[in-house]
């Protein structure tokens, strides 16, 4: 672990027995265990004399220099896990392995993406994962650039996605370099962000480094999916891989755990509860892991004919499937008599209602004896300083499995449980809820015609103009879109995996921009049109990464909803002006973001995007939005700011 | 806090029109100046949930198109159920409130036929 000092270091190489390199070794080790051989009697310990001159960095001129750096071994590490990308603000703590990856690795498998805060860099790697369905590397400091990232990485830890965390330290107090160094060192760099990953290491040595490497990509792929940490210190980074270590490293297998199942009772059980239910309802949240996960919902909904909830944590189910009744959530919670919930944040909040009033109450939102039956991973894991594991629900079956992995097992289980005469019931039951489906859609598009001129722009009216530009492409909507009343899943047809990506999980905003673009950047490959409605507060907290974007040439057509507040907050201080019964009309200090108002469109030009607007008359919506994926076709970013209504 | 927001639209334009207990009797509204209700909308913040035409969004039910009745409304609007905060007679006057049902009662109908909507 520690850095030697240069005269340390040469005479350890002569010193040392060279060995042949071990089979399966990368190429940066085979190299170093090919050193010259050592002159026979000089690897004895300095002298004091020797030692004091080891001091002074002017006596020593030898041995500055390496050709294997043990940041090359590294590098060969996170190729054999497949890391695309690694997102980073540039600092001197990973400076070792900053370089490996641009010049041994050929800035290649991983790509380093250069970024300008440590926020955009995990937000990123957020949302390329959910896209993508890998891990996207991050380099960061230990102490200073963690501690910026600290928010993004809450986010991914509440979302239950897995993202690769590598944090670069000093270690050695004396090889310290004095001043920045010291004030970028920490003893233990993983203790400020230990509450909200899933696992971490400070590995000693590269041997070390290669099993905790691949054993942290493997917990993060486990459900629950969460970020993980690995401490890179600066001596492993840039010192050579010495003779006597060079034989013991290798890179050792990856096997990723199968997700766990559910129970095969536990899973008999709700099979029997919901087909003995006359008005099961299904609930799903952070379901779809994957795009199986969207089939395996429809296999077990279709085999019930019951109505799917989707609370959109992930891309669950098409809008346009006739089951999906996400629109008559309500109705459907207050009648159902059993409620299955597939990776729910939260249950209790699913079936109880609670009122933010000055006097907190909540009630119940389900009939007495509703049975409640749970799949959720997160029971396998549960961290306590941080709640964001919401109020206790009262279930009745809980399966502690991953919902994805446990479907096939449920459904089958249905189906064999399945009478004749349920199958009618249920085909009846399909009957009502296809009507049913027909008339949210028509009465959505209604909706939609309300303030359908207005200025500022209804958010109707741009999901509605943007939808139109976009429909006829391959398109993916990188950024979350509840605050825009949810018009995109009203009017819009989402049927693939990468059409809708969930929420930041942990609600800390400034996920918003970033997570955009590393969306973007995932969808890159596959030539995807990527679409993001962007908060305006949310632009605000970072929006170096639009510099990122047309750095990298990631394109991503980006609207502005622009509604010159943070609104959200603008709403939290009304109420408790109302409630105190003053001020009522003082509800913009503090939370508007006007005089002078921001022009988003200018300081996207200023980082390089093609940028529009602002935009106040919904006529110029279309022409400015056939303009911008003009540009984002040719592989760019693009920016159309649009003065919106609130939500 | 979000999901909060989200779940009361679920619920709140049911109880736009029945949730007081007792429901009060019927009245007529106190003679209300919309372009004056305009400014006092905006002022006292119906449109950070209804919107600033008052046609409705995630966190409070569309109001314009509905002709709501008086009665209904402005007993709502002091004793709300759900997420709505409460308007006291003290903050928001009955004759300001007349002047803000004045104008959600002026907003013009929805769009007919647009073509982006029929697709």
């Amino acid at each position: 672990m520690a850095r030697k000092l240069s005269v340390d270091r040469r005479n350890f190489l002569k010193g040392a027995a060279v060995t042949g390199a071990a089979a399966l070794v990368p190429d940066a080790v085979t190299a170093a265990a090919q050193a010259p051989p050592a002159e026979a009697g000089q690897a004895a310990r300095p002298a004091a004399a020797t030692a004091a001159r080891e001091a002074d960095p002017v006596v020593e001129v030898a041995g500055e220099t390496t050709a294997r750096p043990g940041g090359d071994f590294m590098v060969d590490v996170l190729k054999s896990l497949n890391i695309e990308y690694v997102a980073s603000n540039p600092g001197s703590s990973f400076r070792g392995i900053h370089e490996s990856i641009i010049n041994y690795g050929g800035n290649t498998m991983p790509e380093f993406i250069t970024c300008c805060h440590e926020e955009s860099s995990v937000a990123m790697a957020h949302a390329y994962f959910k896209v993508e369905g890998k891990p996207m590397a991050v380099l960061a400091h230990g102490t200073v650039g963690l501690q910026h990232a600290a928010m993004a990485i809450y986010n991914a830890y509440c979302d239950r996605v897995p993202v690769y965390l590598m944090a670069g330290n000093s270690l050695d107090a004396t090889m310290r370099r004095p001043g920045v160094e010291w004030a970028h060192s920490v003893q233990d760099a993983a203790a400020m962000v230990r509450d909200f990953i899933k696992w971490d290491d400070n590995p000693y040595s590269l041997p070390h480094f290669a099993e905790s490497a691949v054993r942290a990509y493997k917990i993060a792929m486990t459900p629950p999916m969460m970020p993980v940490l690995i401490v890179l210190d600066g001596g492993l980074q840039e010192d050579p891989i010495s003779p006597e270590v060079a034989p013991r490293l290798r890179v050792p297998k990856l096997t990723l755990a199968a997700p766990p199942q559910g129970d095969s009772g536990a899973v008999a059980e709700a099979a029997r509860l919901l087909v003995n239910a006359q008005n099961p309802v299904i609930v799903a949240d952070r379901l779809a892991r994957t795009p199986a996960g969207i089939q395996r919902l429809i296999e077990l909904a279709e085999a019930l004919q019951a109505p799917v909830i989707d609370q959109r944590g992930r891309m669950n189910i098409p809008s346009r499937h006739p089951l999906n009744q996400s629109e008559s959530a309500g109705q459907q919670i207050a009648n159902a008599d059993v409620i299955l919930g597939l990776e729910l944040t939260d249950f209790w909040g699913t079936v109880n209602a609670f009122r933010d009033a000055l006097h907190r109450s909540s009630r119940s939102r389900i009939r007495p004896g509703t049975r409640l039956i749970s799949i959720n991973s997160v029971d396998l894991f549960a961290k306590s300083n941080f709640q964001d594991f919401q109020r206790y629900p009262e279930v009745d079956v809980a399966m502690a499995a991953d919902a994805e992995a446990t479907l096939p097992a449920l459904t089958e289980a249905v189906k064999r449980l399945t009478t004749d005469d349920r199958r009618r019931a249920f085909q009846e039951r399909r009957t009502r809820l296809e009507e049913a489906h027909a008339r949210a859609r028509q009465a959505s598009k209604a909706e939609a015609a309300h303030a359908w001129d207005a200025s500022p722009i209804s958010t109707a009216r741009m999901a509605a103009e943007l939808w139109n530009v976009i429909r006829a492409e391959d398109w993916s909507l990188v950024s979350e879109s509840g605050n825009t009343s949810g018009w995109a899943f009203r009017l819009w047809d989402f049927e693939k995996h990468h059409q809708h990506l969930g929420d930041s999980g942990g609600a800390g905003v400034g996920y918003g921009a970033p997570a955009a673009v590393g969306g973007a950047l995932a969808n890159k490959k596959h030539g995807r049109i990527s679409v993001n409605i962007q908060g305006d507060g949310d632009f605000l907290y970072a929006p170096g990464v639009w510099w990122t974007a047309a750095h990298h040439r990631i394109p991503i057509l980006t609207v502005m909803h622009n509604n010159r507040a943070y609104h959200q907050e603008v709403m939290h201080i009304q109420r408790m002006a109302n409630w105190h019964q003053r001020g009522i009309d003082r509800h913009h200090i503090g939370t508007t973001i006007t005089n002078p108002n921001v022009d988003f469109a200018k300081i996207a030009q200023g980082m390089g995007v093609y940028a529009e607007g602002p935009i106040t008359n919904p006529r110029d919506l279309a022409p400015a939005f056939q303009r911008a994926l003009a540009v984002v076709k040719k592989g760019e970013p693009a920016l159309v700011d649009v003065v919106t209504q609130p939500r | 806090m979000k999901k909060l927001f989200g779940a009361a639209v679920l619920l709140l334009a049911a109880a736009v029109a029945t949730a007081q207990e007792p429901k009060p009797a019927a009245q007529a509204a106190p003679a209300g100046n919309a372009e004056t209700g305009a400014t006092l909308w905006r002022n006292v913040g119906c449109w950070q949930c209804h919107g600033y035409e008052a046609q409705g969004g995630a966190a409070g039910p569309r109001l314009s198109g509905r002709n709501l009745p008086w009665t209904g409304f402005s007993a709502y609007v002091r004793r709300p159920a759900n997420q709505m905060p409460l308007y006291t007679e003290k903050v928001l006057p009955t004759t300001d409130l007349a002047h803000i049902y004045a104008y959600v009662q002026s907003r013009p109908a929805p769009a007919q036929n647009v073509p982006l909507l029929q697709k």
